[in-house]
Protein backbone atom coordinates (compact mmCIF):
# COMPACT_ATOMS: atom_id res chain seq x y z
CA UNK A 1 0.00 0.00 0.00
CA UNK A 2 1.69 3.13 -1.24
CA UNK A 3 2.44 5.71 1.85
CA UNK A 4 -0.72 8.33 0.67
CA UNK A 5 -3.28 5.63 0.80
CA UNK A 6 -1.65 4.80 4.45
CA UNK A 7 -2.02 8.22 5.82
CA UNK A 8 -5.59 8.44 4.52
CA UNK A 9 -6.83 5.05 5.71
CA UNK A 10 -4.95 6.44 9.06
CA UNK A 11 -6.85 10.21 8.18
CA UNK A 12 -10.23 8.41 8.43
CA UNK A 13 -9.58 6.49 12.13
CA UNK A 14 -8.68 9.21 13.53
CA UNK A 15 -12.09 11.43 11.98
CA UNK A 16 -13.88 8.22 13.40
CA UNK A 17 -12.26 8.24 16.75
CA UNK A 18 -13.11 12.42 16.69
CA UNK A 19 -16.51 11.85 16.05
CA UNK A 20 -16.83 9.77 18.12
CA UNK A 21 -15.71 12.15 21.00
CA UNK A 22 -18.38 14.55 20.00
CA UNK A 23 -20.88 14.24 22.84
CA UNK A 24 -24.41 12.28 22.05
CA UNK A 25 -27.32 14.81 20.61
CA UNK A 26 -30.76 12.88 22.08
CA UNK A 27 -33.40 14.81 19.41
CA UNK A 28 -36.64 15.09 20.71
CA UNK A 29 -38.92 13.92 17.86
CA UNK A 30 -36.77 11.00 18.02
CA UNK A 31 -38.01 9.76 21.24
CA UNK A 32 -34.60 11.17 22.92
CA UNK A 33 -32.91 8.51 22.03
CA UNK A 34 -29.06 9.45 22.41
CA UNK A 35 -27.00 9.54 18.59
CA UNK A 36 -23.69 9.55 18.37
CA UNK A 37 -21.11 10.39 15.23
CA UNK A 38 -19.77 7.94 15.21
CA UNK A 39 -21.26 5.38 12.78
CA UNK A 40 -21.07 8.94 10.58
CA UNK A 41 -17.52 8.17 10.79
CA UNK A 42 -17.30 4.63 9.71
CA UNK A 43 -20.14 5.54 6.24
CA UNK A 44 -17.96 8.47 5.69
CA UNK A 45 -14.60 6.23 5.77
CA UNK A 46 -16.57 3.99 3.08
CA UNK A 47 -17.55 6.00 0.94
CA UNK A 48 -14.84 8.29 0.46
CA UNK A 49 -12.19 5.49 0.59
CA UNK A 50 -13.51 2.75 -1.08
CA UNK A 51 -13.80 -0.43 0.21
CA UNK A 52 -10.37 -1.88 1.06
CA UNK A 53 -9.07 1.06 2.46
CA UNK A 54 -12.22 2.23 3.72
CA UNK A 55 -12.72 -0.79 5.74
CA UNK A 56 -8.98 -0.38 6.64
CA UNK A 57 -9.82 2.71 7.84
CA UNK A 58 -12.14 1.42 10.51
CA UNK A 59 -10.15 -1.86 11.20
CA UNK A 60 -6.74 0.38 12.09
CA UNK A 61 -9.26 2.63 14.54
CA UNK A 62 -10.66 -0.85 16.28
CA UNK A 63 -7.13 -1.78 16.71
CA UNK A 64 -6.65 1.33 18.63
CA UNK A 65 -9.87 1.13 20.65
CA UNK A 66 -7.98 -2.52 21.38
CA UNK A 67 -4.80 -0.86 22.66
CA UNK A 68 -6.80 1.03 25.29
CA UNK A 69 -7.34 4.35 23.64
CA UNK A 70 -10.92 5.91 24.61
CA UNK A 71 -11.74 6.47 21.03
CA UNK A 72 -15.41 4.83 21.23
CA UNK A 73 -18.16 7.32 21.82
CA UNK A 74 -18.75 7.95 25.72
CA UNK A 75 -15.10 7.58 26.05
CA UNK A 76 -14.75 3.88 26.27
CA UNK A 77 -11.71 1.88 24.91
CA UNK A 78 -9.53 -1.17 25.67
CA UNK A 79 -10.24 -4.76 25.45
CA UNK A 80 -13.59 -4.21 27.84
CA UNK A 81 -15.62 -3.02 24.80
CA UNK A 82 -15.11 -6.19 22.41
CA UNK A 83 -16.21 -8.45 25.11
CA UNK A 84 -19.90 -6.20 25.79
CA UNK A 85 -23.20 -7.10 24.16
CA UNK A 86 -22.48 -4.38 21.37
CA UNK A 87 -19.50 -6.56 19.75
CA UNK A 88 -21.39 -7.51 16.81
CA UNK A 89 -21.72 -3.60 15.76
CA UNK A 90 -17.80 -3.46 15.98
CA UNK A 91 -17.58 -6.09 13.90
CA UNK A 92 -19.98 -5.41 11.30
CA UNK A 93 -18.56 -1.58 11.10
CA UNK A 94 -15.09 -2.69 9.00
CA UNK A 95 -17.91 -4.43 6.41
CA UNK A 96 -20.34 -1.98 6.39
CA UNK A 97 -17.56 0.32 5.20
CA UNK A 98 -16.26 -2.35 2.91
CA UNK A 99 -19.88 -2.28 1.36
CA UNK A 100 -20.23 0.80 1.34
CA UNK A 101 -17.24 1.76 -0.52
CA UNK A 102 -18.16 -1.23 -3.41
CA UNK A 103 -21.55 0.68 -3.84
CA UNK A 104 -19.79 4.12 -4.14
CA UNK A 105 -17.17 1.91 -6.96
CA UNK A 106 -20.39 -0.02 -8.56
CA UNK A 107 -22.23 3.33 -8.86
CA UNK A 108 -19.67 6.01 -10.16
CA UNK A 109 -22.50 7.21 -12.88
CA UNK A 110 -24.53 8.67 -10.54
CA UNK A 111 -24.66 11.81 -9.03
CA UNK A 112 -22.21 11.83 -5.43
CA UNK A 113 -25.31 12.86 -3.23
CA UNK A 114 -26.95 9.63 -4.37
CA UNK A 115 -24.16 7.35 -4.07
CA UNK A 116 -23.28 7.90 -1.07
CA UNK A 117 -26.50 7.90 0.38
CA UNK A 118 -27.34 4.44 -0.85
CA UNK A 119 -23.97 3.43 0.16
CA UNK A 120 -24.16 4.74 3.51
CA UNK A 121 -27.70 3.01 4.39
CA UNK A 122 -27.00 -0.06 2.81
CA UNK A 123 -22.98 -0.35 4.25
CA UNK A 124 -23.85 1.74 7.83
CA UNK A 125 -26.92 0.55 8.49
CA UNK A 126 -28.04 -3.04 6.49
CA UNK A 127 -24.66 -4.42 6.82
CA UNK A 128 -23.92 -3.15 10.05
CA UNK A 129 -27.40 -4.04 12.00
CA UNK A 130 -27.09 -7.20 10.50
CA UNK A 131 -24.07 -8.18 12.26
CA UNK A 132 -24.82 -6.13 15.59
CA UNK A 133 -28.25 -7.40 16.32
CA UNK A 134 -27.33 -11.25 16.34
CA UNK A 135 -24.01 -10.22 18.02
CA UNK A 136 -26.80 -8.92 20.71
CA UNK A 137 -28.92 -11.90 20.39
CA UNK A 138 -25.67 -13.61 20.99
CA UNK A 139 -24.26 -11.88 24.27
CA UNK A 140 -27.34 -11.29 26.08
CA UNK A 141 -29.53 -14.35 25.32
CA UNK A 142 -32.01 -12.40 23.63
CA UNK A 143 -34.53 -13.69 20.95
CA UNK A 144 -32.90 -12.11 17.69
CA UNK A 145 -37.00 -10.36 17.34
CA UNK A 146 -36.30 -9.06 20.29
CA UNK A 147 -32.61 -7.67 20.16
CA UNK A 148 -33.62 -6.18 16.88
CA UNK A 149 -36.65 -4.31 18.75
CA UNK A 150 -34.07 -3.35 21.19
CA UNK A 151 -31.61 -2.05 18.29
CA UNK A 152 -34.26 -0.52 16.28
CA UNK A 153 -34.69 2.83 18.03
CA UNK A 154 -31.32 3.94 16.78
CA UNK A 155 -31.84 3.62 13.19
CA UNK A 156 -33.86 6.92 12.65
CA UNK A 157 -30.67 8.97 14.26
CA UNK A 158 -28.66 6.15 11.15
CA UNK A 159 -30.69 7.38 8.88
CA UNK A 160 -30.02 11.13 10.07
CA UNK A 161 -26.43 10.54 9.67
CA UNK A 162 -26.73 8.79 6.12
CA UNK A 163 -28.32 12.07 5.13
CA UNK A 164 -25.62 14.24 6.42
CA UNK A 165 -22.95 11.67 5.19
CA UNK A 166 -24.08 12.13 1.38
CA UNK A 167 -24.32 16.09 1.86
CA UNK A 168 -20.72 15.85 3.83
CA UNK A 169 -19.20 13.89 0.63
CA UNK A 170 -21.13 16.01 -2.21
CA UNK A 171 -19.18 18.92 -0.26
CA UNK A 172 -16.09 17.39 -0.94
CA UNK A 173 -16.70 16.33 -4.43
CA UNK A 174 -17.37 19.55 -4.92
CA UNK A 175 -14.47 21.41 -3.13
CA UNK A 176 -11.71 19.02 -2.81
CA UNK A 177 -12.47 16.70 -5.78
CA UNK A 178 -9.54 14.83 -5.50
CA UNK A 179 -10.68 13.38 -2.34
CA UNK A 180 -13.17 11.69 -3.22
CA UNK A 181 -10.86 8.01 -3.58
CA UNK A 182 -13.47 5.64 -4.06
CA UNK A 183 -14.23 7.20 -7.37
CA UNK A 184 -10.89 8.07 -8.28
CA UNK B 1 2.14 20.41 15.19
CA UNK B 2 2.84 20.72 18.64
CA UNK B 3 4.34 17.17 19.88
CA UNK B 4 2.35 14.62 22.69
CA UNK B 5 5.76 13.70 23.88
CA UNK B 6 7.42 15.29 26.63
CA UNK B 7 10.87 14.96 26.68
CA UNK B 8 12.47 13.99 29.90
CA UNK B 9 14.46 11.06 31.27
CA UNK B 10 12.01 9.96 34.34
CA UNK B 11 10.91 6.38 35.66
CA UNK B 12 8.43 6.40 33.40
CA UNK B 13 10.48 7.66 30.05
CA UNK B 14 12.81 4.93 30.66
CA UNK B 15 10.38 1.93 31.57
CA UNK B 16 10.03 0.16 27.58
CA UNK B 17 6.60 1.26 25.46
CA UNK B 18 5.75 -2.16 25.65
CA UNK B 19 5.04 -2.45 29.37
CA UNK B 20 3.12 0.97 29.04
CA UNK B 21 1.09 -0.55 26.19
CA UNK B 22 0.32 -3.48 27.97
CA UNK B 23 -0.43 -1.90 31.34
CA UNK B 24 -2.52 0.72 29.70
CA UNK B 25 -4.72 -1.89 27.68
CA UNK B 26 -5.00 -4.48 30.56
CA UNK B 27 -5.34 -1.54 32.93
CA UNK B 28 -9.10 -0.63 30.96
CA UNK B 29 -9.77 -3.98 30.65
CA UNK B 30 -10.09 -4.03 34.35
CA UNK B 31 -11.58 -1.10 35.00
CA UNK B 32 -14.79 -1.94 32.65
CA UNK B 33 -14.81 -5.35 35.38
CA UNK B 34 -15.32 -3.24 38.28
CA UNK B 35 -17.82 -0.80 39.61
CA UNK B 36 -16.34 -0.08 43.12
CA UNK B 37 -15.75 3.17 43.59
CA UNK B 38 -12.97 3.89 45.59
CA UNK B 39 -11.26 1.04 43.20
CA UNK B 40 -11.64 4.40 40.53
CA UNK B 41 -10.75 7.13 43.43
CA UNK B 42 -7.33 4.76 44.21
CA UNK B 43 -6.31 4.60 40.68
CA UNK B 44 -7.20 7.94 39.83
CA UNK B 45 -5.29 9.01 42.64
CA UNK B 46 -2.59 6.65 41.40
CA UNK B 47 -2.42 8.21 37.37
CA UNK B 48 -2.34 11.99 39.18
CA UNK B 49 0.64 10.90 41.40
CA UNK B 50 2.46 9.55 38.48
CA UNK B 51 2.24 12.76 36.51
CA UNK B 52 3.22 14.91 39.53
CA UNK B 53 6.64 12.54 39.24
CA UNK B 54 7.47 13.92 36.29
CA UNK B 55 6.97 17.63 37.35
CA UNK B 56 5.19 20.89 36.47
CA UNK B 57 5.77 20.00 32.71
CA UNK B 58 3.58 17.02 33.29
CA UNK B 59 1.27 18.95 35.65
CA UNK B 60 0.47 21.38 33.11
CA UNK B 61 -0.93 18.76 30.66
CA UNK B 62 -3.35 17.99 33.14
CA UNK B 63 -5.07 20.82 31.58
CA UNK B 64 -6.22 18.16 28.90
CA UNK B 65 -9.11 17.30 31.54
CA UNK B 66 -10.37 20.94 30.84
CA UNK B 67 -11.11 20.34 27.41
CA UNK B 68 -13.52 17.13 28.30
CA UNK B 69 -15.14 18.74 31.21
CA UNK B 70 -18.18 19.62 28.78
CA UNK B 71 -18.38 15.99 27.58
CA UNK B 72 -18.34 14.61 31.53
CA UNK B 73 -20.54 17.14 32.32
CA UNK B 74 -22.92 15.54 29.54
CA UNK B 75 -22.47 12.23 31.05
CA UNK B 76 -23.35 12.91 34.34
CA UNK B 77 -26.67 15.04 33.53
CA UNK B 78 -27.39 12.02 31.14
CA UNK B 79 -27.36 9.76 34.04
CA UNK B 80 -28.78 12.32 36.45
CA UNK B 81 -31.74 12.31 34.23
CA UNK B 82 -32.03 8.47 33.90
CA UNK B 83 -31.84 8.10 37.87
CA UNK B 84 -28.29 6.78 38.10
CA UNK B 85 -26.30 9.19 39.02
CA UNK B 86 -23.86 7.11 40.88
CA UNK B 87 -22.92 5.29 37.55
CA UNK B 88 -22.45 8.83 36.19
CA UNK B 89 -19.86 9.36 38.77
CA UNK B 90 -18.17 6.20 37.66
CA UNK B 91 -18.34 6.54 34.15
CA UNK B 92 -16.97 10.03 34.64
CA UNK B 93 -13.62 8.57 36.90
CA UNK B 94 -13.33 5.80 34.77
CA UNK B 95 -12.72 8.05 31.57
CA UNK B 96 -10.61 10.28 33.20
CA UNK B 97 -8.05 7.56 34.77
CA UNK B 98 -7.82 5.91 31.15
CA UNK B 99 -7.60 9.23 29.28
CA UNK B 100 -4.88 10.12 31.80
CA UNK B 101 -3.35 7.18 31.73
CA UNK B 102 -2.92 6.76 27.95
CA UNK B 103 -1.89 10.30 27.78
CA UNK B 104 0.84 9.27 30.15
CA UNK B 105 2.19 6.82 27.49
CA UNK B 106 2.33 9.23 24.79
CA UNK B 107 3.92 11.43 26.95
CA UNK B 108 6.25 9.76 28.11
CA UNK B 109 7.10 7.18 24.71
CA UNK B 110 8.81 8.51 21.98
CA UNK B 111 7.24 7.37 18.52
CA UNK B 112 9.51 4.92 17.37
CA UNK B 113 9.57 2.92 20.12
CA UNK B 114 5.87 3.00 20.33
CA UNK B 115 6.14 1.90 16.60
CA UNK B 116 8.88 -0.68 17.74
CA UNK B 117 6.12 -2.01 20.89
CA UNK B 118 3.15 -2.87 18.34
CA UNK B 119 5.22 -3.89 15.63
CA UNK B 120 5.40 -7.96 16.95
CA UNK B 121 1.84 -8.13 16.40
CA UNK B 122 2.05 -7.49 12.75
CA UNK B 123 4.48 -10.05 12.09
CA UNK B 124 1.96 -12.58 10.58
CA UNK B 125 1.23 -10.13 7.81
CA UNK B 126 5.00 -10.59 6.72
CA UNK B 127 4.04 -14.27 6.13
CA UNK B 128 1.23 -12.97 3.75
CA UNK B 129 4.01 -10.66 1.80
CA UNK B 130 2.97 -7.29 3.49
CA UNK B 131 4.64 -4.75 5.53
CA UNK B 132 4.67 -5.20 9.05
CA UNK B 133 5.72 -1.40 9.33
CA UNK B 134 2.97 0.12 8.14
CA UNK B 135 0.06 -0.75 10.16
CA UNK B 136 2.40 0.49 13.22
CA UNK B 137 2.85 3.88 10.88
CA UNK B 138 -0.92 4.25 10.56
CA UNK B 139 -1.09 3.37 14.81
CA UNK B 140 0.96 6.64 15.37
CA UNK B 141 -0.68 8.78 12.69
CA UNK B 142 -3.88 8.47 13.85
CA UNK B 143 -2.80 9.12 17.81
CA UNK B 144 -1.28 12.50 15.98
CA UNK B 145 -4.37 13.14 13.44
CA UNK B 146 -7.02 12.73 16.57
CA UNK B 147 -6.23 16.14 18.47
CA UNK B 148 -4.78 17.86 15.05
CA UNK B 149 -8.51 17.49 14.08
CA UNK B 150 -9.92 18.66 17.27
CA UNK B 151 -7.99 21.39 17.00
CA UNK B 152 -8.64 22.68 13.39
CA UNK B 153 -12.34 22.02 14.74
CA UNK B 154 -11.78 23.85 18.04
CA UNK B 155 -10.22 27.08 15.30
CA UNK B 156 -13.24 27.06 13.31
CA UNK B 157 -15.51 26.91 16.02
CA UNK B 158 -14.26 30.04 17.65
CA UNK B 159 -14.39 31.98 14.69
CA UNK B 160 -17.61 30.60 13.74
CA UNK B 161 -18.48 32.03 17.27
CA UNK B 162 -16.35 35.44 17.46
CA UNK B 163 -18.73 35.81 14.21
CA UNK B 164 -22.37 34.98 14.89
CA UNK B 165 -22.18 34.17 18.99
CA UNK B 166 -23.40 31.25 18.16
CA UNK B 167 -21.46 28.42 19.45
CA UNK B 168 -21.09 25.90 16.84
CA UNK B 169 -23.16 25.01 13.20
CA UNK B 170 -23.36 22.40 10.55
CA UNK B 171 -21.88 25.00 8.36
CA UNK B 172 -18.61 24.26 9.89
CA UNK B 173 -18.77 20.81 8.35
CA UNK B 174 -17.59 21.53 5.13
CA UNK B 175 -14.11 24.14 6.15
CA UNK B 176 -13.29 21.40 8.39
CA UNK B 177 -13.59 18.59 6.13
CA UNK B 178 -11.79 20.51 3.40
CA UNK B 179 -8.94 21.88 6.01
CA UNK B 180 -8.76 18.60 7.70
CA UNK B 181 -8.09 16.82 4.36
CA UNK B 182 -5.55 19.41 3.04
CA UNK B 183 -3.80 18.97 6.43
CA UNK B 184 -3.69 14.90 5.62
CA UNK B 185 -2.29 15.34 2.10
CA UNK B 186 0.46 17.71 3.28
CA UNK B 187 1.53 14.95 5.98
CA UNK B 188 1.69 12.34 3.18
CA UNK B 189 3.98 14.63 1.48
CA UNK B 190 5.74 15.73 4.37
CA UNK B 191 6.31 11.70 4.39
CA UNK B 192 7.29 11.30 1.05
CA UNK B 193 9.80 13.66 1.37
CA UNK B 194 11.58 12.01 3.86
CA UNK B 195 11.69 8.85 2.22
CA UNK B 196 8.52 6.98 3.13
CA UNK B 197 7.63 4.33 5.42
CA UNK B 198 10.60 2.59 3.96
CA UNK B 199 13.05 5.42 4.72
CA UNK B 200 11.76 4.76 8.80
CA UNK B 201 14.88 3.59 10.69
CA UNK B 202 14.39 1.12 13.76
CA UNK B 203 16.54 0.85 16.21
Amino acid sequence: MPDRSLVHVAFYAALIAVLGLLPPVAIPALGGVPITAQTLGVMLAGIMLGPVRGGLAVLLFLFLVALGAPFLSGGRGGLGVFAGPSVGFLIGWPVGAFVAGLIMRATTNASVLFSAAVAGAVGGILVVYAFGIPGISFMTGLSLPKAAVGSAIYIPGDLIKVAIAAVIAQTIARGLPGAVLSRS
Amino acid sequence: MISVFLSGDSWAHRLPAGVKLLAVAIGSLLLFRTETLWVFLVCLALVLAAYVSLGSGAVQRLRLLKGLSIFLAAILALHWLSGTVMDGVIAILRLCVMVLAASFVSMTTRMDDMLAAVMPLFRPLEWAGFSARKPALGVTLVLRFAPHLMEIFGVLREAYQARTGKRSSWRLIAPFALQALKMSDNVAEALAARGGSQGLTLK
